[in-house]
């Protein structure tokens, strides 16, 4: 008996009994769906953050206060002079620029029209650092710094919101908590990130946020952002940054009471959380085939009875149990293949949506159907198929054929 | 010395119902000569069913020797007595037993399938169907068919393999009396022209007194043989 034959005669028997089978099927079609949608949208979101990340700067190193592995009580602030000492270019050979920052959210007004941004009080060094790129003006320089100069440099969507529109904004006035501020650039706009939108910002000279907006106690700084050198330097300058700041804040022995972050370690942490998310989803969708499975097997059993009568005249004219069991084993393979492809298709579909609705509500979300998870899919799916054929199958198979020629 | 297609010695079945043994075949020694038309009479109960699964060995005899053309069958396994049925044995039903969504054509091409056949297969299925004279009838299925045709069909089904026996159970049972007597001729016709050994399982005295030689069979054992040719 050869391949071709029996596939013939599994398509025309599944024929036979198309809303049944088309019923099996879309068990299949719905498992299948769900787990590649699921890891599409899954991968989608793994690439939005960890480029987000990427797209925060190059060879980015962030210095935080704390540490977020060991427990310390009392962490010292990070301060100005912290920042200054790290851009020693003595003490710390690897690091290139240093760029000081404190933030908060705040209210932002223009005529009536109100936004809630992050209020980023930064050095000029920031621009370098974050790798920013002006549409219109020019950013914070050092003068502003000196004079606590009361001018913002804004993002697109701070634009959106209170103007309506991109550009021709130099020179208006917005309100930061009711304060004037000056406009003198608009940032080109970069997209989400891990931490919302990077668009949603206000940039103003540190020292102007520091003695007028976001009152810190003496020269503190929420954090530090360092770029390296280069991309091989960037673990020599998260060494060089730990010295320093274990000398200066006095914790030569202990646990240290601040944290190195490299965009490294931050799109590993994302990884995983992403990985487990997707592995989380997947396992759910992958539930649903298990099910749409299980439906097959109820399927090719109640066949089996069916066809009880059949099955031993097939053993009657000298079908062996190898025969029979081929039989309904492409029977079964069959459905779940033809409901994985379906299945592919429609999950297909699924993560287009997915990603149509992500623009829609303005978040960067792109599914993206790798090939492994076709692959993985269809694999799955044809396995679940034989598996939970086999059990039908070989109760065919078993079938005696007198016994089996007496049914009726 | 006779060339006997069918020997048994002291065949026996024994089926457990519960505690209860019972006798379904009780010894049967019987010799039946190549070339042959015999027919196996007797009331219900009486072991004729029990003795054609032997014969046609869709089953085992718990007991006792079956030796068709020459093999030993009685202990062979499952897959064993597949092809054995495959290739030494026809079967003819009373319900006919076509696969309903299979064309003549498929029907009668089925044993040559799991005869592993592939090269030249519509032609025997085609030669097989043109000497029960349904040449015009290959690709119809069996429910746009009479009951003779698909009895026929049947036939030709259980010719294809060039078997050492046909084994008919009630063959023209399901027909009306004139598809019944076609069907006679037909089965008796091979056996003339190919010199198939046939056996037929019958209740109706008409059909077996149509065949050379009548075992009849009570309680499982057998009463008396008829030999009429």
């Amino acid at each position: 008996m050869n391949f071709g034959q029996a596939i013939i005669e599994a398509i025309e028997s599944l024929n036979a009994n198309k809303t049944r089978s088309g019923l099996t099927i879309l068990g299949i079609v719905i498992g299948v769906a769900a787990v590649i949608a699921m890891l599409a949208v899954g991968n989608g979101a793994q690439n939005t953050i960890t480029g987000s990340i990427s797209g925060l700067g190059s060879n980015l190193l962030f210095v935080f206060r704390g540490n977020f592995t060991e427990e310390v009580r009392n962490p010292e602030y990070l301060t100005q002079a912290d920042a200054d000492a790290i851009s020693d270019p003595f003490q710390a050979p690897s690091v290139a620029m240093v760029a000081p920052v404190i933030n908060s959210n705040l209210e932002v007004t223009f005529s009536g029209e109100k936004t809630t941004p992050t209020i980023n009080g930064v050095t000029p060094s920031y621009q370098q650092v974050r790798n920013m790129t002006l549409a219109e003006g020019e950013f914070i320089n050092e003068e502003h710094i000196l004079g606590l100069a009361s001018v913002a440099v804004i993002g697109t969507d701070v634009a959106d919101t209170l103007f309506g529109h991109r550009d021709g904004l130099i020179g208006e006035t917005i309100r930061i908590e009711g304060q004037p501020f000056r406009i003198i650039g608009v940032l080109e706009s970069v997209g989400g990130s891990a931490f919302g939108s990077e668009d949603n910002v206000v940039n103003i000279p540190i020292t102007t946020a520091q003695t007028r907006l976001i009152r810190r106690a003496s020269d503190r700084v929420d954090s530090i952002l360092v770029q390296a050198a280069s991309a091989d330097s960037v673990s020599q300058a998260t060494e060089e940054i730990s010295e320093i700041l274990r000398y200066r804040h006095r914790t030569k022995l202990g646990a240290d009471d601040f944290t190195v972050f490299s965009q490294q370690d931050f799109v590993k942490t994302a990884q995983t959380i992403t990985n487990v998310l997707t592995i989380f989803l997947g396992g759910i969708a992958g539930i649903s085939l298990l099910v749409g499975g299980i439906g097959i097997m109820n399927i090719m059993l109640v066949s089996v009875t069916e066809r009880t009568k059949e099955i031993g005249l097939r053993k009657a004219l000298g079908a062996r149990r190898k025969d029979i069991l081929i039989q309904f084993l492409t029977e079964s393979s069959l459905l779940s293949l033809l409901g994985g492809v379906i299945g592919i298709g429609l999950g297909w579909l699924i993560a287009f949506i997915v990603g149509k609705i992500a623009a829609a509500s303005n978040t960067q979300l792109n599914p993206v159907v790798g090939l492994d998870a076709i692959l993985l899919a269809t694999l799955f799916s044809t396995a679940v198929g034989l598996f939970f054929g086999i059990y039908p199958a070989n109760r065919a198979a078993s079938l005696q054929p007198v016994e089996a020629l007496r049914h009726e | 010395m006779t060339d006997w297609v069918i020997e048994t010695h002291n065949l026996t079945k024994i089926y457990q119902m519960g505690n209860i043994e019972v006798r379904a075949l009780d010894g049967i020694d019987i010799q039946i000569e190549r070339g042959s038309v015999i027919s196996i009479m007797g009331p219900s109960g009486s072991g004729k069913s029990t003795l054609m699964n032997l014969l046609g060995c869709l089953d085992r005899p718990t007991g006792g020797d079956y030796i068709l053309d020459g093999i030993h069958v009685g202990k062979m396994k499952d897959d064993e007595l597949a092809d054995v049925r495959n290739r030494k044995v026809g079967f003819v039903f009373q319900s006919f037993n076509l696969l309903p969504r299979q064309t003549s054509m498929a029907n009668v091409e089925l044993p040559m399938r799991y005869a592993g056949i592939i090269k030249g297969r519509r032609e025997k299925a085609a030669q097989a169907l043109q000497a029960v004279g349904l040449a015009d009838r290959m690709t119809h299925k069996p429910t746009e068919l009479s009951g003779g045709q698909q009895q026929r069909v049947a036939i030709a089904r259980a010719l294809v393999n060039d078997p050492a026996i046909i084994m008919a159970d009630e063959p023209t049972g399901n027909l009306d009396s004139k598809s019944g007597k076609e069907i006679m001729e037909l089965i008796l016709n091979l056996n003339k022209t190919k010199g198939t050994t046939i056996i037929i399982v019958t209740h109706d005295p008409v059909v077996a007194e149509q065949t050379q030689r009548i075992i009849r069979l009570i309680d499982g054992k057998v009463l008396a043989e008829d030999g009429i040719a």
